[in-house]
């Protein structure tokens, strides 16, 4: 058999907390994204796209709807004898206590025994929280060329943004001396994007022997800095693409909303670098002769009988007669009833809106919950959910769960307001 | 009951069907916006439970081979039985093409003899229809019959029966005579072309025939053997279409606008598989005006689309008007055109300001790849 080069490690195994109830019961990975994607399509696309047929996705966080999307691999050809996909979850271990992942190295440390199985060269980590194309293959012959030990993707940001990501200060050939985590005062604007390649015999003493130090191995806390520390050599790739982290409410709908433009910044639509996705087969679209669709983006197996304006819609939605849909994204298989009207909403896969419900009406007011979490206006309904006929539903409100018309006071819930009887594991 | 399934693909197609099968088999005409005819039989087959199928083929069998290059997407991927396809082949002592759809059975005969379910079923790979074909071949079992017959009664149809295999059956459904394409037919109840045997009957019969230089399934086993054998009809009532001419063609693509229709091949139950293209949802530009129109994905909409079918990765731009059309996967439509009753076939270009109006009885072919 030939060796693999390399191989890829994908953690995917975050919460994602701040997309609220888009993570209640799915790890962020698992979110759609663009109609009929999952974030974690992205970097599994890149990596076969980049020649890496060989990954372990390392899940932790509500690994259910992760392991069904990725199955055996085979909307990615990741179906393989030879390599292929293979799903690496915490695990009881002989004799002791299981462990969780409790943090980023420490997860691959877990599974040294997968990647000795697999012998690579190279090991390349990523995360499945990003919306981005990369051929990282580049990205290993950049290693290769430069000898590296680590060589670490770094995007340009600006020095504002700086402080809020792990910032490399580099020499002028992109040689790394020194790392600092979100730091107050950025030195230089290199952003980690948390996608390192490591010759896997460096990383592997580095994860053996932090092992024994931080029992939450982390690589931008400890594994980077302590390679730094004992001389290896580190190099800043640096990325000039599209790269996207849609960790928020507002920045995960704004990276939507900015697909269905004639000319988006992040092209679906490109022959050779496709983004495949595990979408069942479904029908083509269809637009009934009283529909009206503009600036929007509509997934396979949609009927649309109402209209639709600056919206993504994922796949098997139906829009109903009288129904108005704008500036929202509509994940799978939801039922949108006669007459509903929605306004810069996210809904969640599965769910039903009654007839003639307004969601999204009335003033801005943060919810009182989560403010954090949603104060931009969206209101957010969760998986499965379902919105009874009539009713108002406001701004920043959230609703969760199978919700009847005595929840909603004189049939309305007021902006900032959540329903949440979702999310009950029974 | 198992059951092997043989489809058989390898038709010459109808010289009506011409401009749009010059490169490309019947079974692999582009159906309902992302299909191609033989995904139905196909997805019959494995709706059906039918483990093991044979695909053969023989004219314009690329885009055949090509689509169906991996099984693994009606769930034919398999170690044991799946997905066969036969195509023609030399040997030191046959250098024949499939003299007739029993010959092309017969050339693979070794898929029937090496195999141990009790039946097959025979079917072509241009019909438009959903079925399980454990119904037929429970009938044939009740009917102790040696041959069964799909058929339908083509009365109330747009179909003419002049066209197709005509069955006289009795009371009992038993066949009492058969006629090809008759000039005067005796009845209206037409052959669709779905057989049932049992499979060492059928290698009997194979065999038999053969021996004596007899190549036809229809002509050399079902009317030779008519009163030989016990042949009857299922009678099928459910909608039933074949790609046999242009305006067959044009009305199959259209049912797919009817909701039950849609409901019919793609919601309800068993669904029609095929073969996946990973393109982007589609996108509709400002100046989208689509109206009950169907809308393969990958596609971009910038101008009108009304009662058409439109498949993966259509580009129309804006101004443009697509009227009581198809337009086929990877085509391009320019600015301002005007494109009336009009089947354009795949990676076709239309620049701006053209006009293709057709019409109902005679709708314009644009070729392949064809650059206006």
């Amino acid at each position: 058999m030939r060796k693999k080069e390399m191989l890829a490690m994908l953690l995917a195994g975050g919460q994602g907390s701040r997309l609220g109830v888009l993570t209640s019961k799915n790890a962020k990975p698992a979110v759609t994204f663009g109609g009929k994607y999952k974030i974690i399509d992205f970097p599994m696309s890149n990596c076969v796209n980049s020649g890496v047929d060989t990954v372990g996705v390392l899940t932790q966080y509500q690994p259910l709807s992760l392991n069904q999307h990725i199955g055996i691999g085979i909307p990615w050809d990741l179906d393989r004898k030879n390599g292929g996909v293979t799903i690496l979850a915490p695990h009881v271990k002989g004799g002791e206590q299981g462990d969780w992942y409790s943090g980023t190295a420490n997860a691959i440390f877990q599974n040294i025994g997968y990647i000795d199985a697999n012998d690579p060269e190279y090991v390349i980590i990523l995360s499945g929280d990003h919306i981005y194309k990369m051929d990282y293959s580049k990205m290993l012959d950049f290693h290769k060329k430069n000898n590296c030990d680590v060589t670490i993707a770094v995007l340009e940001v600006s020095l504002e943004e700086a402080s809020r990501f792990g910032i490399m200060n580099a020499d002028e050939n992109d040689k790394i001396y020194e790392f600092e985590e979100k730091p107050e005062h950025p030195k230089s604007n290199l952003a980690s994007m948390g996608i390192y390649i490591f010759t896997w015999d460096e990383l592997r003493k580095a994860l053996i022997e932090d092992s024994n130090i931080h029992p939450d191995s982390d690589f931008g806390k400890h594994i980077i800095p302590a390679m730094l520390n004992r001389g290896k050599s580190l190099y800043a790739y640096r990325f000039k693409d599209y790269w996207k982290d849609v960790g928020t409410i507002e920045s995960y709908w704004a990276a939507n909303m900015e697909l269905k433009k004639s000319l988006p910044e992040f092209n679906l639509y490109e022959d050779f670098w496709k983004i495949y996705a595990n979408s069942e087969h479904q029908p083509p679209l269809y637009t009934s002769a009283d529909a009206v669709v503009k600036r929007s983006l509509i997934s396979e197996g949609c009927e649309v009988y109402g209209t639709v304006e600056d919206s993504v819609i994922s796949t098997g939605v139906i829009v109903e007669e009288g129904a108005v849909i704008k500036d929202s994204i509509i994940m799978a298989n939801c039922v949108i009833k006669k007459g509903a009207l929605i306004d810069r909403c996210i809904i969640d896969e599965g769910s039903v809106i009654g007839e003639n419900v307004k969601m999204g009406i009335g003033e801005n007011i943060p919810n009182v919950d989560k403010p954090k979490i949603y104060n931009t206006g969206i209101t957010v309904i969760g998986s499965d959910s379902v919105v009874p006929d009539n009713v108002e539903i406001g701004k920043n409100c959230v609703v969760f769960g199978n919700s009847t018309i005595d929840m909603y006071k004189d049939g309305k819930l007021e902006s900032g307001q959540t329903i949440d009887i979702g999310g009950i594991e029974v | 009951m198992k059951a092997l399934g043989i489809i058989l693909a390898g038709g010459q197609s109808d010289e009506r069907l011409k401009d749009l099968c010059n490169v490309r088999a019947v079974s692999a005409m582009p159906v309902g916006g992302s299909y191609r005819a033989i995904d139905f039989t196909l997805s019959n087959m494995a709706n059906s439970n039918i483990k093991k199928v044979a695909v053969i083929t023989q004219f314009n069998s690329r885009s055949l081979h090509d689509h169906l290059s991996s099984a693994k997407w009606w769930d034919l991927g398999r170690k044991q039985g799946g997905l066969f396809v036969f195509s023609p082949f030399l040997t030191n002592d046959n250098s024949f093409w499939f003299r007739g759809t029993a010959d092309s059975i017969y050339q693979n005969l070794s898929f029937l003899t090496k195999s141990n379910e009790t039946y097959v079923v025979i079917a072509s790979g241009n019909a438009i229809y959903k079925m399980d074909y454990y119904d037929i071949i429970k009938y044939h079992v009740e009917k102790d019959a040696d041959i069964t017959i799909m058929c339908k009664d083509m009365a109330n149809s747009d179909k003419d029966v002049h066209d197709f295999g005509v069955m006289q059956l009795d009371e009992n459904n038993r066949m009492v005579d058969f006629e090809e394409k008759p000039v005067d037919p005796q009845s209206t109840i037409a052959s669709l072309g779905i057989y049932v045997i049992k499979r060492t009957l059928l290698i009997k019969l194979l065999e038999t025939i053969i021996s004596e230089s007899r190549y036809d399934l229809v002509k050399d086993i079902i009317i030779r053997y008519r009163r030989k054998l016990n042949i009857y009809g299922y009678v099928y009532d459910g909608y039933w279409n074949t790609l046999n001419n242009i305006k067959a063609y044009v009305n199959v693509n259209m049912d797919f606008l009817k909701k039950d229709i849609r409901n019919l091949f793609l919601s309800d139950g068993a669904h029609i598989e095929t073969k996946p293209k990973d393109e982007p949802p589609a996108k509709y530009n400002s100046n989208a005006d689509a109206r009950n129109a169907l809308v393969g994905s990958g596609s971009i909409i910038d101008g009108k689309v009304y009662d058409s079918i439109l498949f993966r990765k259509v580009y129309t731009r804006e101004n443009s008007s697509i009227k009581n059309s198809i337009v086929m996967e990877g085509s391009c439509i320019g600015k301002n055109c005007v494109i009336e009753h009009a089947i354009i076939d795949k990676q076709v270009v239309i620049s701006d300001d053209k006009k293709i109006i057709g019409t109902p009885e005679k709708p314009i072919i644009i070729s392949k790849g064809t650059v206006i």
